[in-house]
């Protein structure tokens, strides 16, 4: 079984980051950068489906980002994938979710997998639509966060779950995509060895024009524009509890006492 | 009908969800500055029998499109949504940020190529198109967001967000809408299996003591269940506690957990993502310990402490002899 599994490198705000006063954008400086949690549940996800099929399958990790995106992708292979493809274009800084689906699809249908695995969401822009949107450019089946996946010769039976922990079972059929929610699998963690022989592995920098894209053709697709940035309003202000733990402690024990009487 | 304001009515397992009074209650907000009518679309094996409960106030029409399957079917969905935004031409869709619609709507905005956004807390109308908030980086901020060139744009409202539209006269007219969908299913149902119970119910919970990833070992699970115990609350936890199998999902509050409304929430060790929230915003009294003081959790709590969990744990366990 071929596996395309994109992954996002993500950005974590630093807890003491300040918003400048155009409210355009963080500075950098305020960032970290990590692999989506959601992609290393996909990513071990193809790589079970992989081996279990007798391991003479291939999974293919995909990102779209600059270079330090490679970290993404890198990590992909040395947790299992055997190759990995970035694309990028400075045009592409601010793409929104149907950008980045866009992008990926042409990636993609060059590909031609039998199964594409996205995480559910990312964890910075928590939009919950790049792998849908993957499936509508793609005209592929899709079956959004799922928590179980078995593999059974062209068809997948799929535990989808639902809010309130209800999860409905249902049957799809290859090629299809399907969004990974966490808690599917223990996603492993790769050793040393495997970090060094990353760098071993094909790892295809592609640009917009290697898949027959411009930037303009991207921006189309786009569904948004981002006009700044604000702090969130505050619906209540937290009364904050200082002093010593055992005070806060105490306060704590005191409110808990005041509500329940 | 041109223009106006087409909403995405959504029924699980026979009723309608809250969402969908929520979505013509927020259509209702901007139908005079979006023009045109306020039709409700719903997407269903027998939407007569939800025809009149969804013709709420300020809803000018109900479209019927029968479902050939007993439950959702996410590409029926798309379909269905593709034809209503082909022959109505509306210029605003909303439908819900919910786990049924995040299966169809973005595949529909792709190759619709539609405006879209998802999650979004606020719509406002600005120049003749929408104008929306949503979060950023992960919640910590929000993001102001348009949509430049777009005849129609498709938005998804969070849950509970919106004020709901009030239950109207019922009597907005009801038009069946013929769309092909015999051939339209990519999957089969099998099967819903309900949560378990487990034992425990967090929902009924006057104290619930939440921890969440500040817990950073499975061992320490096992002392806040007993601190729990000892202040008379029950033991409740995020996402990633549950994911990493520490604890049962009957303990797990946030969207796809429990919904809870204890009297007090102590949330330990959580940051407070949204899904999180979404399960226990509605708590009368939310107490939050966290060590980063940006951590969304702070925006709900009445009462907050950025602090190392287990220091508190520490002093509440002496407080308590």
């Amino acid at each position: 079984m071929k596996v395309v599994v994109p992954v996002k490198q993500v950005a974590a705000l630093d807890d003491e980051f300040e918003l400048p006063s155009d409210g355009a954008d963080v500075d950098p400086a305020d960032l970290e950068w990590e692999l989506n949690e959601w992609d290393a549940f996909s990513l071990q996800a193809a790589l079970d489906l992989r081996d279990g099929a007798g391991g003479d399958g291939e999974v293919v990790a995909i990102t779209v980002g600059d270079e330090d995106a490679d970290e993404a992708v890198l990590n992909a292979l040395a947790r299992g994938a055997d190759r990995a493809i970035r694309i990028w274009d400075d045009g592409l800084r601010d793409a929104d979710a149907l950008a980045v689906a866009r992008v990926l699809a042409a990636a993609v249908d060059r590909e031609q997998p039998d199964l594409v695995l996205c995480g559910v969401q990312s964890s910075d822009a928590v939009n919950s639509a790049t792998g849908v949107a993957l499936a509508g450019f793609l005209g592929l089946a899709h079956v959004a966060v799922a928590k179980g996946i078995v593999h059974d010769g062209g068809r997948l039976t799929v535990e989808r779950e639902l809010e309130g922990g209800l999860v409905e079972q249902l049957a799809v059929a290859l090629p299809a995509l399907l969004t990974i929610q966490t808690g599917i699998n223990e996603p492993g963690y790769a050793t040393l060895r495997q970090i060094k022989q990353a760098r071993d592995k094909p790892l295809a920098v592609t640009s917009l024009a290697d898949l027959g894209l411009d930037v303009e053709a991207v921006a189309a697709a786009a569904g948004s524009r981002r006009r700044g940035l604000a702090m969130p309003a505050q619906g209540q202000q937290a009364e904050i509890l200082d002093g010593s733990p055992a005070d806060v402690a105490a306060r704590i024990l005191e409110i808990v006492g005041e509500q329940v009487r | 009908m041109m223009g106006g304001t087409l909403v995405v009515a959504e029924t699980r397992q026979g009723a309608v969800r809250d969402i969908s009074f929520e979505l013509i209650g927020a259509a209702g907000q901007i139908k005079q500055q979006v023009g045109g009518p306020l039709v409700v679309a719903i997407i269903d094996p027998d939407p007569a029998a939800h025809a009149a409960a969804l013709a709420c106030d300020g809803v000018d029409e109900v479209l019927a499109v029968t479902s050939p399957t007993a439950g959702f079917e996410a590409h029926i969905a798309q379909r269905a949504l593709e034809a209503l935004i082909a022959s109505e031409r509306p210029r605003l869709v909303l439908a819900a940020h919910s786990i049924d619609a995040l299966g169809f709507a973005p595949a529909t905005a792709a190759a619709a190529g539609l405006g879209f956004a998802t999650d979004v807390i606020e719509v406002s109308w600005e120049d003749g198109g929408p104008v929306v908030r949503r979060g950023a980086y992960g919640g910590k901020l929000v993001a102001e967001c348009d949509f430049p060139a777009k005849q129609c744009t498709l938005l998804l409202l969070r849950p509970a967000t919106f004020a709901p539209a009030g239950p109207g006269a019922g009597d907005a007219p009801v038009r069946d809408v013929d769309v092909a969908l015999d051939d339209a299913a990519q999957t089969t149902h099998l099967g819903y299996q309900e949560p378990q119970a487990d034992g425990v119910d967090i929902a009924t919970a006057d104290v619930l003591l939440s921890i969440g990833r500040g817990v950073e070992d499975q061992d320490d699970v096992e002392r806040f269940g007993s601190l729990a115990e000892r202040m008379g609350a029950t033991l409740s936890a995020s996402r990633p506690l549950v994911d990493a199998g520490w604890l049962p999902a009957a303990r797990q509050v946030g969207q796809s957990g429990q919904t809870v409304k204890p009297r007090v929430y102590l949330a330990l060790g959580i940051s407070g993502a949204v899904q999180h929230l979404a399960g226990m915003r509605t708590a009368e009294t939310i107490v939050a310990v966290n060590t980063d003081p940006e951590a969304p959790i702070f925006g709900v709590a009445h009462y907050g402490a950025v602090m190392d969990l287990f220091e508190l744990a520490d002093e509440l366990e002496r407080a308590l002899g």
